[in-house]
């Protein structure tokens, strides 16, 4: 019974390994293709099956001019909105996410929690009702086309998803943490950046890498609310979707797209496990 | 050096959490403040350390107002029921901390932190991660963290509660003989517990809490031997004194038709009429020229045995100085000793103690 149970769980966890690596392989495999080995029927084994070549990811640096598909100027503008869209959130999610877990708000029948659901129901609406608005107010400030405006919008989208993950963390802090960092000499900004900070530092983690998979995968607002200007990548890679598809740099693109992620993911893993609470209050 | 509070009080919503406390401590002392679960003890400890701002009255401190110094500037150490410690520091960082806040010199916090793991036994443990320490041992780190500031009151919030009974018994020793080297320190030491049995073994002086309010003051002999209440006869005593309704007529106390004794010398002036009179555990033994009980439940702790006993309306809890096994619903004959008995009004003040005679 053990040995069938243990059979039958690498089996399933087998399975689901290739449906989530199989897409990567794909890719992988695909990048390094020609025409004539994407044309020419499924081939999988390199030197085998197909002659690999680097002229998918050559092309991601060259201009359409030359025959490239330039993803370097969409890929850098994607890094840094997302990245300053993820840093502004936080900073100011963390703020308010430690008001709202350590103060008591009043304002008629609106309390703490209203608060922070009115947060959280900026994501719950359909992104799709928040496009019109955000265009025209972003026409308004002239800020249409621009890395800042897509920054600002980013905020608003990422900002929630910071001040949700945040208060539930600082919740879990005790409150005695900060009393006794009160006690022991600080005032209420030490306290917070001395004491409480150092150690939420794992829920700032969660809640960064969450804003960076939003805001680095959204394609809906970059693709509204920029034009020609202003290009992120997941706009300029389903671009080169087109009747004359080059499939290996469209491989190799979201091979580039998908690598900061990993390389965050792997990064932040380690910090993840470190941080705990345990020695605060036992 | 005087910390007087005069009528503080806080109240959240219908309850009150302060009602009117007034005090006076004073340097050199030890202040154990006695009361139930939310009988107002950890709000009272947070107001004199300033995390608690009362609805009125006043906090004064050798004449000054002390309720207008913002928390982080009051020369005030507090240690928690709970292991509160920094996580993100080594145990060396965590007593440093508010000595470093203060921007003592390094050399002179190296001094003082270390003196201080010593008085709590933690010497070799300065590079420790709080993570790595057991309960006991987080629980001194936050003491040593308190006596590093050299404070002039320093607030301990039932610090042994959440430790297993040995350790806390032999905390308890620990912590009492730092306590008083500290209160010689010209330090106001404020302890808060609900155990009896420590605030007895602390010494000092009492402060009996209930309801926010505070019941009665004075030393610990003095408030043990003459409660002022039948209130705190129950607070300070473990197990809670016996309390029960009986009539004073021809110079006995009648309890029941079956259960009646002589006045006690000291009870002689009660005048006839209904009363709550009061024996502690100890003053109820078993013996054949007693009375009839029904054993309702036996609890052996220790080297004792608790006996939990019922008389048609009078219930007591006896102590025995044995460990010994008894069937529930057996007949037993217990003995009052009377001259212990405490007499309190009906509504509870104290009117006969076997200690100073009639009130």
């Amino acid at each position: 019974m053990g040995l069938l149970y243990t059979c039958l769980k690498y089996l399933v966890v087998s399975l689901w390994s290739i449906f989530v690596i199989a897409p990567f392989l794909w890719a992988i495999s695909t990048s390094f293709k020609d025409f004539q080995s994407v044309t020419n029927g499924a081939t999988y084994i390199p030197w085998v099956d197909f002659e690999p070549t680097l002229e998918g990811w050559r092309a991601l640096w060259k201009s359409p001019a030359k025959g490239g598909v330039d993803i370097v100027e969409p890929f850098f503008n994607s890094i840094f909105v997302t990245c300053a869209g993820s840093l502004i959130s936080i900073l100011l999610g963390t703020l308010a996410a430690y008001a709202l877990s350590r103060f008591t708000f009043k304002a008629g029948f609106i309390r703490n929690s209203d608060i922070t659901f009115f947060f959280i129901s900026q994501r719950i609406m359909p992104p799709v009702v928040l496009a019109i608005p955000f265009f025209i107010m972003l026409g308004k400030f002239a800020l249409l086309d621009t890395l800042l405006g897509l920054i600002v919008v980013y905020i608003v989208l990422l900002m929630p998803i910071a001040v949700w993950i945040m208060v539930d963390f600082f919740n879990k802090v005790p409150r005695e943490i900060d009393e006794t960092a009160l006690i022991d000499g600080c005032n209420p900004y030490q306290a917070f950046y001395k004491v409480v900070l150092p150690n939420s530092i794992p829920g700032i983690i969660v809640a960064g890498m969450f804003c960076l998979i939003f805001g680095w995968t959204d394609f809906f607002f970059s693709f509204i609310l920029t034009f020609t200007e202003v290009q992120l990548l997941p706009v300029a890679i389903v671009a080169l979707n087109s009747s004359i598809t080059p499939w290996w740099s469209l491989s190799a693109a979201a091979l580039v797209s998908v690598a900061p992620l990993i390389a965050v993911a792997f990064v932040v893993e380690r910090y993840l496990s470190k941080g705990n609470l345990s020695g605060a209050l036992k | 050096m005087s910390l007087i509070a005069s009528n503080l009080c806080l109240k959240a919503d219908t309850e009150y959490h302060l009602n009117d406390v007034c005090f006076e401590m004073s340097k050199g002392e030890i202040y154990t403040i006695i009361g139930r679960t939310l009988a107002g003890k950890t709000t009272l400890l947070k107001t004199i350390a300033g995390l608690i701002a009362p609805d009125s009255g006043t906090l004064n401190l050798d004449g000054s107002d002390f309720g207008r110094i913002p928390v982080w500037k009051r020369e005030v150490a507090m240690v928690y029921q709970q292991f509160i410690n920094y996580p993100h520091l080594s145990v060396y960082e965590n007593v440093a901390f508010p000595l470093k806040q203060r921007g003592i010199l390094k050399t002179e916090i190296h001094n003082r932190v270390m003196k201080s793991l010593l008085q709590v036994g933690l010497e070799g443990f300065e590079e420790r991660k709080i993570q790595a320490l057991s309960g006991g041992q987080q629980q001194r780190v936050a003491l040593a963290r308190s006596l590093v500031k050299e404070a002039n009151i320093v607030l301990l919030d039932e610090p042994l509660v959440n430790l297993d009974y040995k350790l806390r018994e032999q905390l308890r020793e620990e912590f009492r003989n730092i306590f008083t080297a500290k209160a010689s320190e010209d330090a106001i030491l404020i302890y808060s517990s609900t155990d009896p049995v420590e605030a007895m073994q602390l010494g000092g002086q009492i402060l009996v809490m209930d309801e926010g309010r505070i019941l009665q003051q004075g030393n610990a002999k003095a408030v043990y031997e003459n409660p002022s209440s039948a209130k705190v006869s129950q607070i300070t005593n473990d197990p809670a004194m016996n309390l029960f309704e009986g009539t004073v007529a021809e110079g006995k106390i009648i309890l029941s038709p079956q259960i009646q004794f002589d006045l006690p010398r000291h009870c002689q002036e009660l005048p006839p009429e209904k009363y709550n009179f009061g024996l502690r555990a100890a003053a109820i033994t078993l013996d054949e020229g007693g009375f009839p009980f029904t054993i309702e439940l036996s609890e052996i702790s220790g080297s004792e045995t608790f006996l939990h006993l019922k008389h048609e309306h009078v219930k007591v809890v006896g102590l025995l100085d044995s460990v010994q096994n008894f069937n529930m619903g057996e007949t037993v004959m217990a003995r009052f000793d009377t001259t212990h008995l405490y007499a309190f009004a009906t509504d509870g003040t104290l009117k006969s103690s076997p200690y100073s005679g009639m009130k």
